[in-house]
């Protein structure tokens, strides 16, 4: 039998508001096979996003949702998950929320270790606004901020939450939503900040302004350039530059998480009292 | 030694000697405040770094965020989860607060903000007060939204006051801005803290029914939608964006005007427990002062030189200053044949007296930025020239 992910959705909310092929769909599908797997209660699941396409996402999840302002979303999720650590909260976010108004909350989430699982969902450009380069967009690619060409670097996400302090670090695509549950999962599972990069097809913004117009052409480049860590490490610097690794690319489970000090902190004061 | 106690505690009082920063913390754990999200800023730090100190020991949780955006953030999210949350800040990081003060507003999320103002704008004067951010907690952030603001003008009444604040956040799920100075907020003098259950406390009301069949924004029991917390069995959902009674967006011009109508009538509805009005000398009096925040006291002082010298001067004091007492101020203004508005900026509040009493009174502006007080003696001034 086919999986049912109606339990985990609201039908009152659909149909979605994204482009036919998008790649948010595929996002959101792993996140729920990934909640049925580890079992968890909607009740006790929040979902928080910021602006943007994927930021729609939690509107179509049955459990705690909240979508906030633009770049915000790990902040309110701080909040939420400070006042009830018990619970599990997520946070969905495309790639601008996430790393350029939201990139302060970003890096700081990740340092302070707090047990949030950030999934960014990297189509590289700003899909709900028109089509603007975003900090992930590819040098030299068109945007309608970018019309000759990306001239600015782009962000390896997943290096920038290694850096911070991220103590779990996956990148998946949308081309392999078997291998994506998997890293969503794990990253759910991780006690700690959890981060979960999703190379994933912006066809209609990204795609058109580069010749890959038709979502299945776009998903196919994503996949064709997505190579296991094992054997991205075995390339050279020249191969590694036509390629992006993925896997599980960092985990330290030895890292304290945020709220369990800050309980251990009322704890202790209380027995001191 | 017996002789150096003092009034209070002879009469077995508690007394404390606090600066105003401090007066805030205290009163809010007081007010069952159990979440603080801040960001460090002169003048209001020691709030942050009092609450630090304080929450933990009764249970609850303070953050230092990595900026303002994000402190005003989590309070909001830790509101939505069920906490009395409370941040403090002051000018440059009020302006950053702003967009997600607005997003408090448009999700009807209770908690406080304790702006303690100095000079502005931009950076300013880091270190001296200011009563310039008067109009900006009115209309800061972008939109339309009613506000309540309160600007206590000593000790006691700051933690009276920051008590309110919780309670009118609670009572009409929305955020409430408390304002001090930069005078208030490093003043020290003595505070008699309430003892507890001698005051009151306002918690949101809770949704009683089947937490499956909770509709977040149902007001058909009134314009203050019953609440629930995440995680406390309504799986639900808000949004910044305009929605409808489910939290889910809507473009329906009438949905939202309806929202908007009942935001606005929460506050306009219910002046009557938000309005506070302080009179000083406000009987027989000819010469009108209105002031608010630390500038009253001053105003107080001069009133009482006008008065030794034959003027009948007195005040009227907006504790609330927003939604600002607009009726109080008409009918104190009838009384008087003119008036003399002392604020600690370029001219805020004047123009809430001005419409107030229908610019039909003598108005006398008495304004002063650049770091040092109004002295009682300038408002004297200016009551003289009027008189």
């Amino acid at each position: 039998m086919s999986f049912n992910y109606m339990p985990y959705m609201r039908d009152d909310t659909l149909p979605h508001m994204w482009c036919p092929g998008c790649g948010i769909g595929i996002v959101v599908k792993s996140m729920i096979r990934a909640f049925d797997e580890l079992n968890w209660d909607t009740h006790d699941i929040a979902v928080v996003s910021g602006i943007g396409c994927t930021s729609r996402a939690p509107g179509y999840l049955n459990a705690n949702t909240l979508h906030t302002t633009h770049g915000r979303a790990l902040a309110f999720a701080t909040g939420i998950k400070m006042h009830r650590s018990d619970k599990h909260v997520v946070v969905i976010s495309g790639d601008g929320d996430a790393s350029a108004i939201g990139g302060n909350h970003l890096i700081h989430a990740a340092r302070r270790n707090i047990d949030i699982t950030l999934i960014v969902n990297n189509n590289y450009i700003y899909g709900m606004t028109g089509g603007q380069y975003s900090p992930t967009t590819p040098l030299g690619t068109k945007a309608s901020t970018a019309p000759y060409g990306n001239l600015e670097p782009p962000f390896d996400l997943a290096k920038l939450a290694v850096g911070a302090g991220a103590s779990f670090v996956a990148r998946g695509t949308v081309a392999n939503g078997r291998q994506l549950t998997m890293f969503i999962k794990q990253g759910f599972a991780h006690k700690g900040f959890s981060f979960v990069e999703v190379v994933s097809n912006c066809h209609t913004q990204f795609g058109r302004r580069n010749k890959m117009a038709d979502p299945m052409n776009m998903v196919k480049w994503i996949g064709d350039r997505a190579k296991p860590l094992k054997k991205f490490e075995t390339m050279g610097p020249e191969e590694q530059a036509k390629y992006f690794p993925v896997g599980v690319l960092h985990e330290d489970t030895g890292r304290p998480e945020y709220t369990e000090k800050y309980q251990q902190l009322i704890a202790g004061l209380r027995e001191s009292a | 030694m017996s002789e150096t106690k003092t009034r209070e505690a002879k009469r077995g009082l508690d007394v404390k000697f606090w600066a105003g920063n401090q007066v805030v913390a205290q009163a809010a754990v007081a007010a069952g405040c159990n979440f603080f999200g801040g960001y460090p800023i002169t003048p209001s730090s020691e709030i942050a770094q009092e609450m630090a100190r304080l929450l933990p020991t009764v249970g609850g949780h303070f953050i230092q965020m990595e900026d303002e955006l994000g402190a005003m953030a989590a309070v909001i999210g830790a509101s939505l989860a069920g906490a009395k949350s409370m941040t403090a800040t002051s000018g440059p990081g009020f302006s950053l607060k702003l967009e997600n003060l607005g997003f408090g507003y448009m999700v009807e999320a209770p908690c406080v903000v304790v702006n303690v103002m100095r000079g502005g704008p931009s950076t300013g004067l880091p270190t001296h007060p200011a009563q310039a951010d008067l109009m900006q907690a009115r209309w800061g952030t972008h939109g339309d939204h009613p506000t309540i603001a309160i600007a206590p003008s000593f000790h006691q009444e700051t933690y009276m006051e920051t008590i309110r604040a919780f309670n009118l956040a609670e009572q009409f799920r929305m955020p409430v801005i408390l304002l001090l100075d930069e005078v208030l907020g490093h003043l020290s003098e003595g505070v008699v803290p309430p003892k507890p259950g001698t005051f009151e406390i306002v918690d949101r009301v809770r949704f009683k029914g089947d937490p499956e069949k909770y509709t977040p924004y149902d007001v058909s029991e009134g314009d203050v939608p019953p609440f629930l917390g995440y995680f406390d069995g309504a799986r639900w959902h808000t949004t910044g964006l305009n929605h409808d009674a489910t939290g889910f967006p809507t473009t329906d011009p009438d949905l939202i005007e309806g929202e908007m109508e009942r935001f606005y009538r929460k506050v306009l509805d219910n002046r009557s427990v938000i309005d506070k009005v302080e009179y000083f000398q406000g009987e027989d009096v000819e010469i009108g002062v209105v002031s608010f925040g630390s500038t009253a006291r001053a105003a107080m002082v001069a009133i009482k030189q006008a008065r030794e010298k034959g003027i009948k001067a007195g005040m009227l004091r907006p504790v609330t200053v927003w939604p600002f007492p607009k009726a109080q101020t008409y009918e104190f203004g009838r009384k008087c044949k003119a008036l003399v508005v002392p604020e600690f900026n370029m001219g805020q509040m004047v123009y809430e007296v001005e419409r107030a009493v229908h610019y039909d009174r003598p108005v006398k502006r008495v304004n002063k930025v650049g770091g040092v007080p109004i002295t009682p003696a300038e408002i004297l001034a200016a009551i003289e020239e009027v008189a």
